[in-house]
């Protein structure tokens, strides 16, 4: 592909706390930026036209799909993803542990983007009702769990933060 | 599957960004929220030579009371209209439509210039724009003009705007104090694009009569469709169950005398009627406790 380094630009955006710096097409998705690039392969790619979910990342705080970004868009942007939550060797977070406990997940290929949205709901909205759970949810698409034991999980979580009042976010630097 | 190579370029001005359009030896489109264009890249039905990004323009991003006009710029997220307190306060329309457009994922990328440009026919902001009638500015490489959201939209994903235009900024009137409405649409699942949609703006007298009424339907014709049979119905009279319901019928006529095409066409003109039925209703039950703030 002769003539792509022309086209090339800078990203410089945070991932996790940590600093990244890059050159990428501007054709890159931020979902193959993660995964390929920064080899964060916990962000999943399944539908790439935003209607499974499971690519989803927090951007500034917001869960966003890393399929319909291109990695340049991320230029100053302070990402979160899965790997991110809590880091190797570090406790879980209530979410991930309440996912653990409820049986909220089975093969796990929705799991991270379902984990984004919903730290994203609790950092927003403290106390989310049942139908702002389900209401974040309607933008997940998962085959395993029937989503029930996902809304349990949430809610637990939320109780278990509301205990605790710890960052829902560990690693963000924040 | 992925993007095409294309060229990616980040104007800080609208000037800029116009000249960056125009130029004739790069095929360009504008780059908003994404959430409409990226898919169209990463399924190649799109080959641009060359994006332009307009999110780094910084006068393109705001929501703004000004008298009787509510100004919204055309990279304003759907997220923040819908969370405006602005926007619920003097257009709670509007906050309701947000609302229903896609997942908040989605809603958290996706612009309201975005939305009107790509012109989806069963897209809530061109219906609620053509409801109330928008004024829409638009900027090209002869200046600037103001676009009519009635006329705007030609049809499927196609609309007035030239390829060298850029939508800046969509302003809605605000409705009368007292004036009721009503959104409704039906899609399988909740965050699908609608099947079929409709919105109204009823202004009744002390005495409950019409004085003025706007009646619109989304989803079943390539763009958003004002019924001009259902105001016209509607105006001059009370609204009973029974007026509603003639209203709605009224409405199915028109649309069965477009271009039909398959069952589900004829079944997404069918929820037309009944979603208007429902617009209808809850205007008049709950308009006046919901009422469009002035
Ligand atoms: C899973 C999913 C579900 C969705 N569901 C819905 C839904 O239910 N209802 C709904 O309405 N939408 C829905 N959408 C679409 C979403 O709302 C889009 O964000 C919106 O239609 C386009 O806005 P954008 O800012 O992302 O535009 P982009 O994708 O960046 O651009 C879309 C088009 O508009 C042009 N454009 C953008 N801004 C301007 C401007 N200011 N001036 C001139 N041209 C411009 C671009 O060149 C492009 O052709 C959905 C999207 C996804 C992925
Ligand atoms: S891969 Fe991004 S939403 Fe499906
Ligand atoms: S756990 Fe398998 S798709 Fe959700």
């Amino acid at each position: 592909m002769s003539g792509l380094e022309s086209l090339a630009v800078p990203v410089r955006c945070t991932v996790n706390g940590v600093e990244q710096t890059a050159t990428v097409e501007p054709r890159l998705l931020l979902s193959d930026f993660l995964r390929h690039q920064l080899g964060l392969t916990g962000t999943h790619v399944g539908c790439e036209h935003g209607v499974c979910g499971a690519c989803t990342v927090m951007i500034d705080g917001k869960a966003v799909r890393s399929c319909l970004m291109l990695a340049v868009e991320a230029n100053g942007t302070a990402i979160v993803t899965v790997e991110g939550l809590a880091a190797d060797g570090q406790p879980l977070t209530p979410l991930q542990k309440a996912f653990h406990e409820e049986h909220g997940l089975q093969c796990g290929f929705c799991t991270s983007g379902i984990l984004m949205s919903l730290t994203a709901l609790i950092e927003h909205q403290p106390s989310p009702t049942e139908d702002d759970i389900v209401t974040t949810l309607d933008g997940h698409l998962c085959r395993c769990t029937g989503y029930r034991n996902i809304v349990r999980a949430a809610q637990a979580a939320v109780k278990a933060e509301q205990h605790r009042s710890r960052p829902a976010v560990a690693t963000a630097g924040r | 599957m992925k993007p095409p190579a294309f060229e990616y370029v980040r104007p800080s001005s609208l000037d800029e960004a116009v000249r960056l359009l125009a130029d004739p030896a790069k095929e360009s489109k504008v780059l908003a929220g994404g959430q409409s264009l990226i898919p169209l890249l990463n399924f190649r039905l799109a080959y641009p030579r060359r994006l332009v990004d307009i999110k780094g323009i910084a006068e393109l991003a705001y929501i703004r009371r000004d008298g009787d006009r509510l100004r919204i710029g055309a990279t304003t997220r759907t997220r923040d209209i819908e969370e405006s307190d602005a926007v619920a306060a003097a257009l709670p329309l509007l906050t309701e439509a947000c609302h229903w457009v896609g997942h908040v994922q989605i809603r958290n990328r996706g612009t309201i210039g975005g939305s009107l440009a790509h012109a989806d026919p069963s897209a809530e902001l061109p219906a609620v724009c053509v409801l109330l009638d928008a004024e829409l500015k638009v900027r090209g490489s002869a200046g600037t003009r103001t676009a009519s959201a009635n006329g705007f939209f030609h049809g499927f994903l196609s609309t007035d705007l030239a390829p060298d235009e850029i939508l800046e900024e969509v302003a809605f009137t605000i409705p009368a104090a007292g004036t009721r409405w009503g959104f409704r649409e039906f899609a399988h699942r909740r965050g699908d694009f609608a099947l079929a949609g409709a919105a109204c703006t009823l202004r009744l007298n002390r005495d409950g009569v019409v004085e003025q009424a706007v009646a619109l339907v989304f989803g079943a014709t390539p763009s958003p469709r004002r019924s001009a049979a259902a105001a016209a119905m509607l105006h001059g009279n009370r609204v009973t169950n029974e007026a509603i319901r003639e209203a709605a019928q009224m409405t199915r006529r028109e649309l069965a005398s477009e271009p039909a095409g398959d069952s589900e066409q004829a079944y997404r003109q069918e929820l037309c009627e009944v979603m208007l039925v429902r617009a209808l209703t809850d205007a008049v039950n709950e308009g006046a406790s919901r009422g469009v703030a002035a």
